[in-house]
Formats: C-alpha cells, structure tokens, sequence
C-alpha cells in the first residue's frame, strides 16, 4: 500500500511537460518535451552526491584540461596560434564586431520604447527576487568590476595623448592610435575625444551585449520554461536539435569562455594587485605573494558561493558598490570637483556627438584604435556574456522588460560614465593643470594609484582600492562558479553544493597553473577569440528576444 | 500532542524520503495530527516542474495521495527561491513558523566525516529550530 502510492507519487512528479501552468501570472510557455535534467548523471562516489550533464560537464572538463596542459607544455608554440587568431579576427572582422554591437545597442534601446517593454520576466504577476540596490549591485559588480579601477585613469590619459599627437602617416596608413581623426595640439578637443573613445567602449555597447544575452536567457527560462543555459537561446532558431549536439556545443564553449575568462583575469589581476600592494606596503613581488593573493580571493570566493547568491553574493556586491561609491564621491569631491561635475555633462554630450564616428563599422581610417581598442573590447565583452549575462538573468526575474533595460544598459552606462570622468579627468587634470607626469609614466597597473597619490588622505584610499581590486575579483570569481555549475548540470541551479564548490576551486588552480607555467595572455588571447563565435550567438539571441517576446502577454 | 507535522519534501528525490515517510504516517495517526508538506524550489525551471505554480500543483497531488494512505488532513506549504540550494537549511527553519508546525520530521544521512564540511540538512534544522525534529535514517543494511 505504503510503496504503491509512493511510486504514484512519484509518477506524478515526472509527468511530462503537458498543460504547464503559467509561471506567475500569464505567460506564454514554449511546448517542449525535454525534462530539464533528463540527460544528468548522478551518482555519489565517497558519499559526495554528483548530478552533472553527462556530456557537457565530460567535455567541458576535457578541453579544460587539454587548453591547460597545452598552453603549459608547448607555450612557445600556442602562443604565436592564439595571436594570429586573435589578430586575423580583430584585423579583418572588426567591421563585423563593430556592426554586431550596433545591432544590440539598437535592439535594446529599441525594446525600452516599444509595448514589448511592458513584458514581465517570470510572468505577468512575478515578484522581483531582489531589491533594486542588491539587484543592480550585484549586475554591475559582475558585469564590469576590475576594468574600471585599472582603465579608469589609463584608458582616458592613453586617448588623451593620442589625440593630442595628432595622426601620422606611413605608405598611406595611419600608424598612430588616435580616435577618429585625431585632435592634434587642441587640448580641449584632446580632452572631449579621449573621454568619448573611453566612455564608448564603457558605456552602452558593452551593456548592450549583456543586456542582449541576459534578456534572452531570463526570458527563455522564466517566462518559456526552458533550462537556464545559453543554449536555450537557440530554441527559435533549432528547435528540439538544441537538446542535442548544437546545444552541448554552444554550452561546452560557454564554459571555456567563462572559466578560462575568469582564470586569466584572476592570474594577470593577481599581478596587478601585487604590483600595487609593492608600492603602498612594500609586499615582495613574488610568486608566492601571487599565489596567495589567488588563493585568499578563491577562499572568500568559496565562502560565498556556499553562502549562495542572496546572503553570499548579494551582499558581497553590495559591500563592493558601498566601497566603489565611497571612493567615487572621495575623488569627485576631493578632486577638481566643478571640473568633475561639469565634465561629467560635457562628456555626456562629446560621447553623444561622437557616437555616430566611432561605432561606424566601415570606412574607418583610424585601423589602430578601431583594431585594437574597439575590436579588441567587443570581443571580449562578448566572451565575457555568457557569464555575465547568465548570472544577469539568474536575478532579475520580477522585473518587466523596460525596467531591465533601463537598469542593465541605461543606469550602468550613466555610473561608467560618471567613473570615467572622476578618475580619467582628475588623472588628466593632473597633468594639464599640476604637471603631474607620475600618471603618465607609471604602468598600467600604478596608474590609479598614482592619480590618487596625488588626493590627500592617500595611503587611505589606496588601501581602499586595493580592497576594492580585490572584491572585485571576487563577486566575478563566485558568480562564474554559480554559473559554470547550472550549465555543467543541464541547466539546473539546485545542483548539489560539491559542484559549485569544485569549479571555484578549479577556476583559482588554473590561474595559479598559468601564473607559475606561463601562459596567462596566451591563454586571455584564446578566450578573447570565442568572441566570435558568441558574437553569432548574440545575433540569434536578438531574434530570440524579439520573436519570445511578441507572444508573451503585456501588462 | 502534536497538532502539526511539517514533513520537508523533494519531489525529484521521492525514494530517499520513502523511510521518513511511514514515519510521518504513523506518527500523525497516533496524534492525530496535521501533516504539513512543505516544498523547497528554484525559481527557474527545474527537473520537477518548469514553474513554481506546477511544482505547487505537483506538491498539492502528492500530498492528496499521502492523506490517502493515512487518512489524516493534509496541507502543502511552498517556498521558491533563487538559490534553494544554498538557502534550503534558512528556509526550512522560517517555514517550521509560518506554517505553525511543532514537530518536524525529514530524512537525513548517517553522520560522515565530510558533514564538517557540508552538514546536514537535517542537523541544521534541528540546532536552529525551537520544535521536535525527528530525523529519519535509512535502515540499516544487513
């Protein structure tokens, strides 16, 4: 009696997907047979329970695995491959990046006017999982992060001194790196041009590709029923074949993409914090600092995501945004203050007025900076959406369609901009006004240390940025692990906690394997080149947005 | 004694509740009590059911199929959240008041080194609850 109700139940728990009620409120779910899981494995070998993709999380492991031992055994070899990619794809396709990020930015700015922005995520009556504050904290801190406390001073100064240099010309091609066509000896023209290409490649084309992505996801899982993996993305276009091989495909290289993206970045950011604390602490530049940084940042990282997203990464996020906005309000009042405010509009205006010229895909004669900045960032906000905009999706349900737009492309952009002119300005102010050359001459990673060198109080801000740098990598680093588990598990984000720990562990030994091995850019250049293929992706994400979205019910 | 048993069910794992279960019936016959079966889900689609609302209709089936087989009232409780899995143990301990249980009684694992690491689901509820927690094991295999 006991068992025979027992497998009742258990039938029907696994009936298959016939008359799905709606989420929450009307929506429009897609009819589709595949039990989310159903190609899973599970087992539990030393008691660990295990419920895994079969074939993504076998395959993905795989090329893990190949890319490390590869780049680590024949580096002299690979790396030459991967720059040859890299350059081929940046030097003769960065029309089609360029014009690919066009048609995001449109798309999504396009959504925020139209009925579908009345679409609600989750359904018609869905309630939001998170609070505006955590919500945005946690998308921007995942989002951007530690670009903006390294680029924040270098990248305004670099445009700064190529415009004013003016262009030059070898055989009829434009060796220089200036923006458009330069702004030679013109200071103030220098200025608003630099700002422009800085905000440009922070502003709304890099949301817009997160925007793109994480839309379509949160809508195909949401509102559609389907798993939360990139490939569901693809269902308007293949149908059931996305259960198959295309979709083990697109997720499998969703995986590299992100875990290499975040290994990378944790090894070469690693670096960077090392040199800045060397400079304030006089820490040893040393492997062994090295190694340690990654493995204090992958301990918190650990920590969160057994805390899990709302008492782990929720807060984690809001501690960075609480961190970064104090730093923030300290250099805009600090620093030339007017100069900051009335840059922040007349920026706002020079990124507008510049806008057409930059992103213009064709008949460009500045190959340099269209090449190697432009190209450069959009892959690499592409590579990096998967991730981004997996995790983007995982907390926005609740939200209407305008309401996520307004908050992922529009709030975001206006903060960079913001950022941009605080610290990109002061650092140039320093220079023009003060003199200051310590900026200028100092690396990369020096620069905005140097600039707030120059601010009262700086051995207290300079400890803040490099706690920053720090929570930085670490809301990137857990929410990656987040995600690489609910792709590797099919989908599913209840997956037993082992998985997500393993990848976060996983993610923390490559970088300290690339650290010590070598092999880190080489390795960066390869992640940059999955660009491409997810820049196919987006486009098909675009379509998916639009057709998905017609046939949802409208509040 | 008891009015209320509240019986935490995983509906993609039904064979490992299957011990704790004839507990739950057994003890709500006795007391005559309420049995409350409370759902923990993602809010994304999962292998159970694509949307909370079908996994909230997949709860309520199994839980009519329970009151028949001990004839005591029934009622299901259901808790999605965005990340269940890391949330299970907080949840569990909020739904003990929101749906006024005074005895709780879930299955769980026999101790093992790793539950220093990972404890159990189980155990947690227990040490954070101010009820009875009646934790169920799988019989012992001879």
């Amino acid at each position: 009696m006991e068992k025979h109700s027992r497998d009742e139940g258990a039938a029907a728990a696994q009936q298959p997907s016939e008359g799905i009620p709606a989420p929450e409120g009307p929506a429009n779910l897609i009819d589709t047979d595949y039990v989310i899981g159903q190609d899973n494995v599970t087992a539990s070998p030393l008691g660990i329970n295990l419920d895994l993709h079969g074939k993504v999380f076998t395959f993905s492991s795989l090329v893990i695995l190949f890319f490390v031992i590869i780049t680590l055994a024949l580096q002299d070899q690979v790396e030459p491959i991967y720059n040859a990619l890299f350059s081929f794809f940046t030097g003769n396709l960065a029309w089609f990046f360029l014009l690919s990020a066009n048609i995001f930015v449109v798309v999504s700015v396009a959504l925020i006017f139209t009925p579908l922005g009345k679409v609600r995520i989750g359904g018609m009556h869905a309630k939001p999982d998170f609070s505006y504050l955590g919500w945005f904290s946690m998308l921007f801190a995942a989002g951007m992060g530690i670009g903006l406390m390294f680029y924040g001073v270098s990248e305004p100064i670099t445009h700064f001194d190529t415009a004013m240099g003016g262009t030059a010309m070898e055989n009829g091609v434009r060796t220089d790196w200036a923006p458009l066509g330069a702004a030679a000896g013109d200071e103030s023209g220098a200025i608003s041009l630099g700002m422009a290409a800085t905000i440009f490649h922070w502003g709304l084309h890099p949301w817009g590709i997160y925007a793109v992505v994480a839309l379509a996801l949160a809508l195909f899982s949401y509102n559609k029923g389907l798993p939360l993996t990139m490939r569901s993305i693809f269902y308007p276009l293949l149908g059931e074949r996305v259960w198959g091989w295309p979709g083990h495909v697109i997720d499998i290289l969703a995986v590299f993409a992100t875990l290499f993206g975040l290994a990378t970045s944790l090894g070469l950011g690693a670096t960077q914090a090392t040199a800045g604390l060397g400079y304030l602490f006089g820490v040893p530049d040393t492997n062994t600092t090295m190694v340690l940084l990654i493995m204090g940042i992958t301990a918190v990282a650990l920590v969160s995501v057994v805390l899990g997203v709302d008492k782990g990464v929720q807060q984690l996020s809001k501690l960075n945004m609480l961190l970064a906005g104090l730093l923030l309000l300290f250099v805009i009042l600090v620093g030339p203050t007017l100069m900051i405010v009335t840059g922040f509009f007349e920026n706002l205006v020079s990124y507008a007025v510049n806008l057409p010229a930059l992103s213009m895909p064709f008949g460009r004669e500045d190959a340099n900076f269209t090449q190697g900045w432009t190209a450069f960032y959009w892959a690499w906000w592409i590579a990096w959406s998967p991730f981004v905009g997996m995790f983007i999706a995982r907390v926005s349900r609740g939200r209407t369609v305008r309401e996520f737009l307004i908050a992922v492309l529009l709030v975001p952009s206006v903060v960079s901009v913001l950022w941009m002119t605080s610290f990109g300005g002061t650092a140039i102010d320093q220079v023009i006004n003060e003199g200051f050359e310590g900026v200028r001459e100092a690396t990369l990673e020096l620069q905005l240390f140097e600039m707030l060198g120059q601010l009262p109080l700086s051995a207290i801000t300079s400890f803040v940025g490099i706690v920053l740098v720090m929570v930085f990598f670490i809301t990137s680093s857990d929410s990656g692990s987040l995600v690489i588990d609910s792709i590797t598990a099919g989908g599913k984000v209840d997956a037993p906690k082992p998985q997500r720990i393993f990848w976060a562990v996983i993610e923390g030994a490559v970088a300290i394997a690339l650290l010590l091995g070598g092999g880190l850019t080489a390795l960066q250049t390869a992640v940059i080149t999955t660009g491409l293929p997810f820049t196919l992706v987006l486009l098909a994400a675009c379509y998916a947005i639009v057709k998905g979205l017609m046939s949802e019910p409208r509040a | 004694m008891y009015h209320t048993i509240m019986v935490p069910v995983d509906l993609a794992h039904l064979e490992l509740l299957e011990p704790s279960l004839a507990t739950v019936a057994d003890l709500a016959r006795h007391y005559d009590a309420e049995v409350c079966y409370v759902g923990v889900t993602a809010t994304t689609p999962g292998s159970v059911a694509r949307t909370p609302e079908e996994y909230r209709q997949k709860l309520e089936t199994f839980a009519q199929e329970r009151a028949k087989v001990h004839g005591q009232p029934v009622r299901t409780h259901l808790v999605t959240s965005p990340d269940p899995i890391a949330d299970l143990d907080d949840l569990l301990i909020e739904a003990v008041d929101d749906v006024d249980a005074d005895l709780v009684v879930m299955p769980t694992h026999p101790p093992k080194h790793l539950d220093v690491l990972i404890p159990s689901h189980g155990g947690k509820v227990a040490t954070h609850t101010d009820v009875s927690v009646f934790l169920v094991r799988p019989a012992k295999q001879q």
